[in-house]
């Protein structure tokens, strides 16, 4: 039995050139988690999902997923880790000239044999759960930045990934849509096992549902924090619970 | 078995296992499905109403699980609702919930009643989840074929209303210069100079390639003609009018066309996505004097230099075919060239060069202009200023031509 975590991030550094963003991060994702990336504007946490997700090199360290050394293994090899991955990108990243319900089917055709009926059944499922039921038609310009956020959710969750990495979830939703997100990601988490990845600065997203946490920080580039957010309200770094709290503590 | 004293009972075939395709299997998305892959479903009455379905196994996407449909077709109608029994269940995913949701679907046509207590509740709170927000009735769209006829009538009646669009956009134009003139345009000077490095020096290469190739046919194409007669020398005279007169000109707004319309186009249309030129607007400054002014006044004014430059790349290259192949001497050829050439071709190429860069920049910043909210629409705007540009230039050669010609210049 593979006794490695889920996720380790070991050693890593991210840089752009000489400028480094963030370095020496080391942490564990366990399975089950629901882990919150946080930190202020600009403090790196869209560049380590990009490293997490494979689109970009860290300048130091790697990733493993269940023991496998996503930064050390063959392109192939990448492909195949990269599949259990399901990313939903900060502005849906949703194809133009694809229907949502084609956003959506394309990985089920690419890397299923289901019928193109049970296909559509499973699309119109998954529109339904992040609230788009009956959108199926509509194209990506014809679609708010809130419900374009929601469909690449759904396209996220296609393949049923053994780990969904979710960028800023909540932020430009109302209210009731973020907490009906929130209440969906704990849903797949429990009922599915899904690992959830979360990158955000939403204190109601991070307190609500996060149960291990990473906090990034702009001035030191590095992390100063993990375990879980509410826990690191009361006795955290006092950095963290500055950020945590508003600033009122 | 669980069919003591009941009624049919349907056990469906084993699953077989699916090849994925690249090789991959979704079970690896899904650790805790691995080992066997197979699903079964029985059914059983329970008295006279209640048909209970049992669902045991792997009900997972790698398996190639029952239609809703076909389940409900089997058991014909002598039931009133459904209820389920997962006891033997032992994995399940978005599979399972998409043939569940199928099933409630048909069940609501035919007014059957669901009892899913029998369900995993994580199955029912997505489920539930799902139904959570109604479906957008209003919403859904009609994805029937138009005929041809209708494609054809669309496309006129989208090409005339676009006509009123197109005079609208000049009409600005006109406007803008009018503002220019008098001073008031607001637009930075830096912007027009980084606008005229861009069409002018940065395409001297690709235009001297062309010009060079074009000089060179022509060349070829006179002597081929004029070596019949004896009058090799003519080839100067060819090449020296064609050249300066009509196909520089032409070859450079083909090339401004496609390199510096479509970049315009492509540009401002990813502006209009980023919703750049609204904040334009809001501030109240036209983005007609701030972005399109200053791509009209640079190919205005660096097309015709091209086109001279064009020109002259062209004489070099026709100068070069006849002394190293037809045996006419250079200075031969200088002289015939220097005889043939009078400043009304010059001015003739020069005119023609700067109303084909208005058309270029006209037709670039237009479409761009015009461009819509995604990604797609950008491509789209591209290829319409290039081909747009290219029609314009060929109707504006085509009249200038007559003209100066009735004008006997």
């Amino acid at each position: 039995m593979n006794t490695a975590p889920h996720i380790e991030i070991r050693d890593l550094t991210m840089a752009y050139g000489e400028f480094v963003i963030q370095r020496d991060l080391n942490f564990v994702v366990n399975k089950g988690d629901i882990f919150v990336i946080m930190g202020g504007n600009g403090c790196g946490k869209t560049t380590l999902m990009r490293a997490l997700i494979g689109l970009q090199r860290p300048a130091k360290g790697t990733v493993f997923y269940g023991g496998e050394d996503f930064w050390g293994v063959e392109p192939e090899e990448q492909e195949r880790l990269k599949r259990r991955l399901g990313i939903m990108f900060q502005g849906g990243a949703l194809w133009s000239s694809l229907t949502l319900a084609e956003n959506v089917a394309l990985p089920l055709k690419e890397y299923t044999a289901l019928s193109p009926r049970r296909i559509a059944e499973i699309v119109s499922f998954k529109l339904a759960l992040v609230g788009l039921a009956g959108f199926e038609e509509f194209y990506p310009a014809e679609l708010s930045g809130g419900m374009k956020k929601r469909a690449g959710l759904a396209r996220a969750m296609a393949l049923d990934p053994d780990i969904l990495v979710i960028d800023e979830p909540s932020s430009g939703l109302d209210p009731l849509t973020a907490r009906r997100l929130d209440d969906l990601i704990l849903e797949l988490r429990d009922s599915l096992e899904t690992t959830i990845v979360v990158i955000t600065h939403e204190l109601a997203s991070i307190l609500g549902i996060g149960t291990n946490s990473v906090y990034l920080d702009t001035e030191t580039h590095t992390m100063i924090n993990t375990g879980n957010p509410k826990e690191a309200v009361a006795s955290g770094d006092p950095r963290v619970r500055h950020f945590l709290t508003r600033g009122t503590a | 078995m669980m069919m003591v004293g009941y009624s049919a009972v349907r056990l469906f075939t084993i699953a077989r296992n699916i090849t994925i395709a690249n090789g991959a299997d979704v079970a690896l998305t899904r650790p805790h499905n691995s080992g066997v892959k197979q699903w079964q479903l029985d059914t059983r009455r329970i008295g006279d109403d209640l048909l209970e379905l049992s669902c045991a196994g792997h009900w997972c996407l790698d398996q190639d699980l029952p239609a809703a449909g076909a389940v409900l077709a089997e058991q014909g109608d002598g039931f009133r609702g459904l209820s389920f029994n997962t006891a033997q269940l032992s994995a399940w995913d978005t599979g399972f919930l998409a043939f569940l949701r199928a099933l409630f679907a048909l069940c609501a046509e035919r007014g059957l009643s669901i009892d899913q207590e029998g369900l995993p509740k994580g199955v029912r709170h997505l489920l539930a989840m799902a139904d959570a927000v109604p479906e957008q009735k209003v919403a859904k769209r009609g994805s029937g074929k138009q005929t041809l006829l209708f494609q054809v009538g669309a496309a006129t009646v989208e090409f005339f209303r676009g006509a009123p669009a197109m005079l609208f956009f000049l009409g600005e134009i006109t406007l803008s210069f009018g503002r220019l003139f008098r001073g008031r345009a607001r637009f930075r000077l830096s912007d027009l100079w980084w606008e005229i490095e861009e069409v002018g020096p940065r395409a001297l290469i690709i235009v001297s390639v062309i010009s060079f190739l074009v000089g060179l046919i022509l060349a070829y194409l006179g002597a081929d003609q004029l070596r019949l007669v004896g009058a090799q020398i003519f080839i100067a005279d060819l090449v020296a009018i064609g050249m300066v007169r009509e196909v520089g000109a032409l070859m450079t707004g083909i090339i401004i066309a496609g390199r510096t319309g479509a970049a315009f186009a492509a540009q401002l249309g990813t502006m209009q996505v980023n919703e750049e030129i609204d904040a334009f607007k809001t501030l109240g400054i036209s983005p007609v004097d701030f972005l399109v002014l200053p791509r009209m006044l640079a190919l205005m004014l660096m097309v015709p230099l091209l086109t001279l430059y064009a020109g002259f790349v062209g004489m070099f290259a026709g100068m070069l075919v006849s002394t190293t192949i037809f045996d006419i001497g250079m200075f031969e050829y200088y002289t015939e060239t220097l005889r043939a050439l009078e400043l009304k071709h010059f001015l003739v190429g020069l005119s023609k060069g700067s109303v084909y860069g208005a058309m270029v920049a006209y037709a670039g910043c237009l479409r761009g202009m015009q461009c819509g909210r995604s990604a797609e629409s950008v491509g789209e705007a591209a290829t319409s200023a290039v081909v747009t540009g290219i029609l314009l230039i060929t109707i504006a050669a085509s009249i200038m031509t007559i003209i100066f010609y009735r004008l006997g210049i």
